[in-house]
């Protein structure tokens, strides 16, 4: 594997980068809000990916104008939008069932609500 | 109305969605137990009605089969008639109704709860076994297999303790372990194998089977029947006594187990084909573990001081008398694995029923506890003994007969040593069946001296204060009749063999005729 | 199309009689999915171009046998479960929420039946999540009833969104090497590529991607608790369709997409998905054993029949597709009818716990007597659903020459008896606790389970059209394109 190589799909060693940051912070991370921070930076690094798999080295952006002929793909970036979307959406959802965990539990750390868990179906009889 | 009687196939289908009705209808008259007995029997009598309207057909030699629809393709539920299903048929809707009598007695008698649970169960395990009986395919066999494993579950839980649940427990593990276990996969390989799955006289696998695999599919075969109790499937038959005992009577004697060896006649006559199975010399190994299974079954019971408990291993035996004819792949021997059905479910319903009474009238379980009971239960104790002459295989009793055809199958194969493995197993079951009824009879009178028990104190006095029958404390009389009638059918059977023998003999014409010999009592 | 249903949910929000409507849909629904299965059970391929361009760059709607049997699941479980959900709901979720719970409802019937319908790669992903983020939100709503709900609806956000991740991945390296996104152009772009490194990584990232969405074996932690906590009505549909969905996508990607000879031959496929189907098939088997409260048994079986599927694709023959594919109809009838009766018992009961059922099968006849047969369905006892699939398993293993492989599945079969049969214990044969007083389930209820059943019946005794629609899938799989 020569320098050229790596250097030349440095997009992608930046993308490798950001998921495997993103999905060691989703695993190791006891804390629902930066589980889905982790999350967000995992997606992130997938878009970065389509992007820059759209991109044509020396072509412009894919707008109406004469005289063009050269331009990048733009349906990645149409699919991008869409996957920000519902990335957003994820992370709206996410974080709204964090609100709730937190108003029902009273803390955020997957310990403490697993042991609450824990206690609730061993230390008592029934269930409410 | 009565066109639709003349059709044998529509007959066919009535005999399986009588009992059906039977069962809604009992769970609707449940309020009203007379009524809901009356259902019973009416259902009982209008089947056996069905039944021999089917067999006077067969006997004329007409054929029906009927075909509802195709489960799979390639596959339909499918009935159809052939000898060895109508006499099953005829067997099991006879004694059905029998024990159905017998069953209203005894659970009058006895106080139990959920009648009507207890006769609707009844009643569709009675039409599952008409579909057993009448299957046209492998598949429709193993279909109504199940739903009668399935509607006897709740029989034999009746009581709902927790002995009972274990033993249900018991009896639905292993049924249905073997049955999906080793007998589903025979069918499906059986159907991957030769393409179809109908029953046709010589078997469906012959020509298209590797040698080889001939023994692996039997063995999956006669394992996966486990309702047929060859060991070391057995368990499940002494572990279902604790179920009321006019449904052990059901399980041993009409239905279930009956059910059991049918399923592996009809395997091996119309799936392996008798000739094939000879040809394969597959069957060695079944013959050596039916044999087994009836000396050491026998063995066994003679150790079980509770009555039902000898009972049932008594019937893990017999029933190898059945698996061993089919193992022989001779044609007697087939017909003396039939007759054995039959004349098995004469004698042990008897057996059965007695035991009940007993149980009834005195709450009495173990044979030890018997003594001198048999004066005050003369009727319940004569019908043993009957029962019992049965089993072993002596005259005047039907079961002579099949023992006698299953020994000249064994001429016939050229197994001299199965001879002696009958003998032998005729000897232990004089071994552990006569004794019961001699301690009836005998045993309180000679010791009443030396014992202080009761049962020799209440004997004592008759001589004197009046007649005999003043201290005859019989169970209620709807347990005793049906008890009396299946002894008198098992004399009867002993000398009305020659027409069951060559109805049965015909069923396997198109392979071979056997040379039947000369079935009068005098040859025995 | 059933998609014209689609933007009508957008309309409801607060909807005086949100259940109405939302049964109403999903019923006209149901009818177009019936007609559709019916002319698609010939073999004939239905297409539909999105606003009017050209398939390889607009989007395409694509429908064949296959799709039509998950369209028919999809839209089945939906019509059976609207229709019950209502008292479960009134019962289970806060009045304020009842709007929005049947909003979310038709928005993931919606996302579902677009997975089905869709014939574009990336397309799937927007409807697979459009499917998911109403179910966690769906999942959640059972925070009012048992807070767990809550972080089981954040545990299956967290699992789901990766897997989501790793399908998009997956779809975006074969878009780079093959430049298209419809599936038929990749199918037929994909195989001269041949032996490439980018091709192989977007396949393990799509079938991993699956694999956490269906719950195969080793990433189905999420389940469970989803399953568990969920509202009734959710759990019936979600076990119905979910899961049954992504097997769906797995399907797709792996024979029509990737073709059976890069499946197999050069991936060794069935190496990894034999023996994760077979473990699946007993692990959870043997954990649902053991488990307490009665949903997440059933939850668990969930993950052992996924097994079956994935053994049954994993064998790669026309019986063992055929077979996967009638496991993933039958499964769904008869879990939904099983939650269902989970449902009914919950209304009445309050609790799921197996200890606290006995005696039930006195008080909830009906009930318990649905839960039995779809029971006996699971286990696979001949005349129910149940049987017919694992005849089709049970056969292609066996035509294969592998008969352990059959005896496995048979033993596992045995594996639901035991954990089936606990629940059917308790119910008949223990005495009810003395003082408790509790009615039959509403009929409204009761309708729906019972539709269901008697179809696990019917379909097991006439199986001819489930048979003919899934082995007509099986051949268009195998056949290439069609």
């Amino acid at each position: 594997m020569d320098t050229d190589f790596i250097i030349g799909h440095y997009n992608y060693w930046l993308v490798i980068l950001l998921m495997m940051t993103g999905l060691y912070t989703v695993v190791s991370r006891g804390n629902y809000i930066k589980k889905i921070v982790g999350l967000n930076v995992f997606q992130t690094s997938v878009f970065m990916m389509y992007i820059s798999m759209g991109k044509v080295s020396g072509g412009t952006a894919p707008i109406l104008e004469t005289g063009i002929t050269l331009y990048s793909n733009p349906l990645p970036h149409v699919l991008i939008l869409t996957a920000i979307v519902v990335g957003v959406a994820t992370t709206a959802v996410g974080l709204s069932i964090v609100v709730r965990i937190h108003q029902a539990y009273g803390t955020i750390e997957e310990d403490e609500v697993n042991d609450a868990d824990h206690r609730m179906e061993f230390g008592k009889e029934d269930l409410p | 109305m009565s066109g639709i009687l003349q059709d044998p196939g529509t007959i066919i289908l009535l005999t399986m969605i009588l009992p059906t009705i039977g069962a809604v209808l009992i769970g609707l008259t449940g309020k009203w137990p007379n009524l809901r007995e009356a259902v019973s029997l009416l259902t009982g009598v209008v089947l056996i009605g069905l039944v021999l309207t089917l067999l006077q057909h067969v006997l004329n030699g007409g054929e029906a089969s009927i075909e509802l629809l195709d489960v799979m393709p390639g596959i339909p539920l499918a009935f159809e008639i052939e000898r060895l299903g109508m006499m099953f048929a005829v067997v099991a809707s006879v004694l059905w109704t029998v024990n159905t009598v017998y069953g209203i007695g005894y659970m009058r008698g006895n106080n139990e709860d959920n009648h009507t649970r207890f006769f609707a169960c009844f009643a569709v395990a009675i039409g599952s076994t008409m579909g057993i009986a009448f299957a046209g395919n492998v598949f429709t066999l193993f279909v109504f297999y199940e739903i009668l494993t399935l509607s006897t579950y709740p029989l034999v839980t009746h009581k709902g303790t927790p002995e009972a649940q274990a033993g249900g427990r018991r009896y639905l593990g292993l049924l249905m372990g073997t049955s999906i276990g080793f007998f589903l996969v025979a069918i499906i390989w059986t159907w991957a194998i030769a393409g179809t799955l109908d029953f046709e006289l010589g078997g469906i696998l012959a020509g298209s089977v590797d040698e080889g695999i001939v023994p692996i599919l039997l063995a999956l075969y006669m394992f996966g029947i486990g309702k047929a109790a060859l060991m070391p499937f057995h368990f499940w038959l002494p572990a279902a006594m604790v179920a009321p005992t006019p449904v052990s009577a059901f399980l041993h004697a009409v239905a279930v187990v009956k059910a059991g060896v049918f399923s592996v006649l009809k395997v091996v006559v119309y799936v392996f084909g008798v000739d094939f199975l000879a040809g394969t010399g597959a069957n060695i190994w079944l013959i050596w573990v039916a044999s087994a299974t009836i000396l050491l079954a026998s063995i066994v019971a003679m150790t079980k001081d509770n009555l039902k408990a000898r009972l049932a291993y008594s019937t893990v035996g017999q029933l190898a008398y059945v698996v061993l004819g089919a193992a022989m792949a001779t044609s007697l021997g087939i017909v003396g694995g039939a007759m054995q059905i039959a004349m098995h479910a004469m004698g042990k319903i008897t057996l059965f029923m007695c035991a009940g009474a007993i149980y009834v009238a005195a709450h009495k379980t173990l044979v030890s506890e018997l003594d001198g009971l048999g004066r005050k239960m003369p009727f319940t104790f004569a019908a043993f003994f009957i029962g019992s002459l049965s089993i072993i295989g002596l005259p005047p009793t039907g079961g002579a007969w099949s023992k006698w055809f299953l020994m000249q199958g064994s001429v016939e194969a050229g197994d001299i040593i199965l001879i002696f493995v009958l003998m032998l197993s005729s000897v232990l079951n004089v071994a552990y069946l006569i004794p019961i009824a001699i301690r009836g009879f005998f045993a309180g009178t000679e010791f009443a001296g030396a014992q202080p028990a009761p049962v020799g104190a209440a004997v004592s006095p008759d001589a004197k204060t009046g007649g005999w029958w003043q201290n005859i404390e019989e169970a209620p009389i709807l347990c005793v009749i049906p008890l009396c009638l299946t002894a008198l059918g098992c004399i009867v059977l002993f000398f009305f063999v020659d027409p069951i023998a060559a109805y049965l003999n015909e069923m396997l014409v198109p392979v071979e005729a056997p040379v039947l010999p000369d079935p009068t009592p005098t040859t025995e | 199309m059933p998609l014209a249903a689609a933007p009508l949910c957008l309309f409801l929000g607060r909807g005086l009689l949100p259940w109405i409507f939302a049964t109403g849909v999903c019923w006209v629904a149901f009818v177009i999915a019936i007609a559709l299965a019916l002319d698609l059970s010939g073999g004939s391929v239905i297409t539909y171009q999105m606003g009017g361009w050209a398939p390889p760059l607009g989007i395409e709607y694509r429908l064949d046998a296959l799709s039509a049997v998950a369209l028919l699941i999809v839209t089945g479980a939906a019509a059976a479960v609207s229709l019950y959900s209502r008292p479960s709901v009134l019962r289970e979720i806060e009045p304020a929420n009842h709007g929005l719970f049947y909003t979310l409802f038709l928005l993931c019937v919606t996302g579902l039946a677009g997975v089905v319908a869709t014939g574009d790669a990336f397309n799937v992903f927007v409807f697979l999540e459009v499917a998911s983020l109403s179910t966690y939100c769906l999942v959640a709503l059972g925070g009012r009833k048992d807070r767990r709900a809550l972080s089981a609806a954040y545990t299956y956000l967290v699992m789901g969104t990766i897997g989501a991740t790793f399908f998009v991945i997956g779809v975006g390296l074969a878009y780079m090497v093959t430049g298209t996104l419809n599936m038929v152009d990749l199918a037929q772009r994909l195989p001269p590529i041949g032996d490439n490194r980018t091709v192989a990584a977007a396949f393990t990232f799509i079938a991993v991607g699956m694999g956490m969405k269906l719950a195969m074996f080793p990433l189905h932690l999420w389940l469970p608790n989803a399953y568990t906590f969920a509202p009734s009505a959710v759990s019936a549909f979600l076990a119905g369709t979910s899961t049954k969905v992504a097997v769906y996508v797995l399907i797709r990607f792996l024979f029509t997409v990737f073709g059976l000879e890069f499946d197999f031959e050069q991936f060794a496929l069935i190496a990894v998905f034999l023996p994760l189907g077979i473990a699946a098939m007993f692990v959870a088997s043997i954990v649902a054993i053991f488990q307490v409260d009665a949903k997440r048994m059933l939850a668990y079986s969930s993950v052992a029949q996924i097994g079956y599927m994935i053994l049954g694709i994993s064998l790669a023959t026309k019986t063992g597709l055929t077979g996967a594919i009638l496991h993933m109809g039958n499964h769904a009838i008869m879990k939904v009818a099983l939650f269902m009766t989970m449902g009914a018992i919950m209304y009445r009961l309050g609790t799921t716990s197996i200890p606290h059922m006995a005696g039930l099968g006195r008080d909830m006849p009906w009930t318990m007597a649905a839960f039995v047969i779809g029971g006996l369905s699971l286990i696979g006892v001949p005349l129910t659903v149940g049987f017919i699939s694992k005849w089709y398993l049970i056969q292609a293993a066996l035509e294969l020459g592998w008969w352990p492989i059959a005896m496995l599945i048979v033993m596992s079969s045995l594996l639901a008896v035991i954990y089936v049969w606990r629940i059917v214990e308790m119910a008949y044969l223990q005495p009810s606790p003395p003082n408790r007083q509790i009615s039959r389930a509403p009929t409204i209820m009761l309708l729906p389970m019972w539709v269901l059943v008697l179809a696990n019946i019917y379909f097991g005794i006439d199986a001819s059209f489930p048979t003919t629609l899934a082995n007509q899938a099986a051949l268009l799989l195998l056949g290439g394109q069609p």
